[in-house]
């Protein structure tokens, strides 16, 4: 299982810069960042779906509250079968079902339009509310980044969330630290993120988004929390597993030249 | 022969639609009897959902809510929605072309005594930018309630402006269909176009205008997107000049919807009843529509002047 998640999130990140250098822009490294637990979730047997039917009554709802985290999303949508792999290199092109940030009505797999941050969770928020009106046992999981947590509407829907008891929701943050100008912490401070977070009512749990034993676990543990909705502090790197991009703020919305998306490929092989 | 207000049509459309369709839900921040939702919510306890003072998480609920099949309807003032969650409405409702009935109440310098922050008159120039939104603003209570009701019963985003102050029942009795405007009055003269606490002031002045032999035409314009094309071109057409009447700022507004139009299909002199670039304040709802010149004096003299201009 490890192995094999392994594998698929190289790939995915082979995929992320093709993507992005194809396109000519994007977000290649928070994408690169969040590929191992995006690789968990979609193939490590997290979340509900079926590869030929995106709108089945019984999935689990995923919502990229990230939504410039896409590349990284399709290449896992690839990986599992939900989407054609020669489809990724149609990214950001006129007609592509792969809009630079999802839209609704593109690719069934959106179930709301992203891009806008601090909004997807909301949506997140209302769909696991509809799901308890109605008792269902859907889980909705909603992916998010740290510096999008400098935009109030995440604490009012965090405070909806506690408020309703939405221990239906799992809620993971992408804690890379680094956001489009620089560190989280010299832009607007979040930390103490557990705390703050925990003293909205939410379960947090701290997991290394790069081990796929301690993913799976935080997942796990998540959805055995009653009462309560769950919030992951995934510590992630910025550009993981390509040595010139890793840590490096400058690659949040930046695509590749040739010869670097040459040279990332070549590490990425090794 | 005040009667009720379109905020309280809207209640009563709601907790209709909500017997007919248990999917209905409503949601509200804090503002259960302001926006008169207070209905639903006492008759169904389960599917009203409190937002508490967030309007934006609000709107991104109800978007959510629609994705799991509901149909919400999110109620507050017009101060609060559109205007302070207006990026979640564009990109989460809009973009996504959700099944979501925003309901926004207190529109227009009725509002009153709370004065110019709390008199919403740039709501429709926002709403009616947006792709996919319908836009509709009922005259009166009971065109409210249709309103309402037609809303639950169509997918798709939609946006009812509503007021706060009682008005007379004017709409009549007839059908209410979305995007379809009504003619209240025959005229061939001038045509007035309004919607809102604005098409009993333009009945009024219809009454003057006749006691001086102008015969004017009353258009109930209640959906302003998708504008009832047919009917004001051919208003135009047949009448030679247009009055258009409006609670809301001269820009982007109704008269900005029917200029765009006839500009394209049937160019004819406008004159335009809407505040011109100014915030409301406080005092009487009355003595509001006269000072900014939206009362039917201000429509009476508007038809007078496009008559002096129809060739």
């Amino acid at each position: 299982m490890l192995e094999k998640l392994r594998q698929a999130a190289r790939e995915m990140r082979v995929a992320v810069v093709k993507m992005t250098t194809a396109a000519g822009s994007g977000h290649p490294g928070g994408s690169l960042g969040i590929a191992d637990v995006f690789a968990a979730l979609y193939l490590g047997g997290v979340l509900k779906f079926k590869p030929g039917d995106a709108r089945w009554k019984g999935r689990d709802y995923f919502v990229l509250s990230n939504g410039h985290l896409n590349p990284a999303w399709y290449a896992a949508l690839a990986q599992a079968k939900c989407i054609p792999e020669r489809e990724l290199t149609t990214l950001r092109q006129l007609g592509s079902r792969l809009q630079g940030h999802p839209v609704r009505g593109t690719l069934p797999q959106v179930e709301v339009s992203t891009g806008s941050l601090g909004q997807g969770i909301g949506v997140a928020v209302g769909i696991a509310l509809g799901m308890k009106m109605e008792r269902l046992p859907n889980r909705v999981y909603c992916s998010m980044g740290d510096g999008e947590l400098e935009e109030g509407s995440c604490w009012e829907a965090f405070a909806a969330a506690s408020h309703y008891k939405l221990d239906n929701l799992t809620i993971f943050i992408d804690r890379n630290g680094l956001q489009q100008n620089g560190r989280t912490e010299g832009i607007m401070t979040l930390e103490p993120l557990a705390e703050r977070l925990s003293s909205f009512g939410l379960n947090v749990i701290n997991a290394d988004g790069h081990d796929f034993t301690q993913i799976l676990a935080a997942f796990k543990k998540a959805r055995a929390t009653k009462g309560k909705p769950s919030a992951i502090i995934f510590k992630t790197t910025m550009g993981k597993g390509v040595s010139f991009m890793q840590a490096k703020h400058e690659w949040h919305g930046k695509a590749l030249s040739q010869t670097q998306a040459a040279e990332a490929l070549k590490e990425l092989a090794q | 022969m005040l009667e009720e207000s379109t905020r309280e049509g809207f209640g009563r459309g709601l907790a209709e639609a909500g017997e007919a369709d248990a999917r209905v839900v409503a949601l509200t921040g804090d503002l259960n009897d302001s926006t008169k939702v207070e209905a639903f919510a006492k008759k169904f306890p389960g599917r009203f959902v409190q937002a508490g003072i967030a309007e934006q998480n609000m709107v991104a609920m109800a978007a959510g809510l629609a994705i799991a099949g509901k149909v919400p309807f999110a109620a507050s003032f017009g101060a609060f929605l559109p205007a302070r969650c207006f990026d979640q409405i564009r990109v989460s409702v809009a973009l996504s072309n959700l099944n979501v009935k925003l309901a926004a109440t207190h529109c227009g310098v009725t509002t009153g005594e709370d004065g110019a922050n709390a008199q919403m008159l740039e709501d429709i120039a926002l709403m009616r930018s947006l792709p996919n939104f319908t836009v509709i603003a009922p005259c009166d209570g009971e065109e409210a309630r249709k309103a309402t009701v037609a809303a639950a019963s169509i997918a798709g985003p939609m946006y009812l402006r509503l007021g706060r102050e009682r008005v007379p029942h004017v709409s009549g009795n007839g059908a209410f269909t979305i995007g379809k405007a009504v003619t209240l009055h025959e005229g061939s003269d001038v045509a007035i176009i309004a919607n809102g606490v604005e098409v009993a002031q333009a009945l009024e002045a219809a009454k003057a205008l006749a006691a001086k032999g102008v015969s004017a035409r009353v258009i109930n314009l209640h959906t302003i997107k998708p504008l009832d094309e047919n009917t004001l071109v051919k208003a135009a057409a047949q009448c030679g000049c247009v009055v258009t009447a409006e609670e809301h700022q001269l820009q982007g507004g109704v008269g900005s919807a029917v200029a765009e139009l006839l500009a394209e299909r049937r160019p004819t002199p406008i004159e335009m009843v809407a505040v011109r670039s100014k915030f409301g304040e406080s005092g009487k709802p009355a003595e509001l529509l006269k000072k900014f010149g939206l009362d039917a004096k201000g429509i009476e003299r508007a038809a007078l002047r496009a008559l002096a201009r129809r060739k």
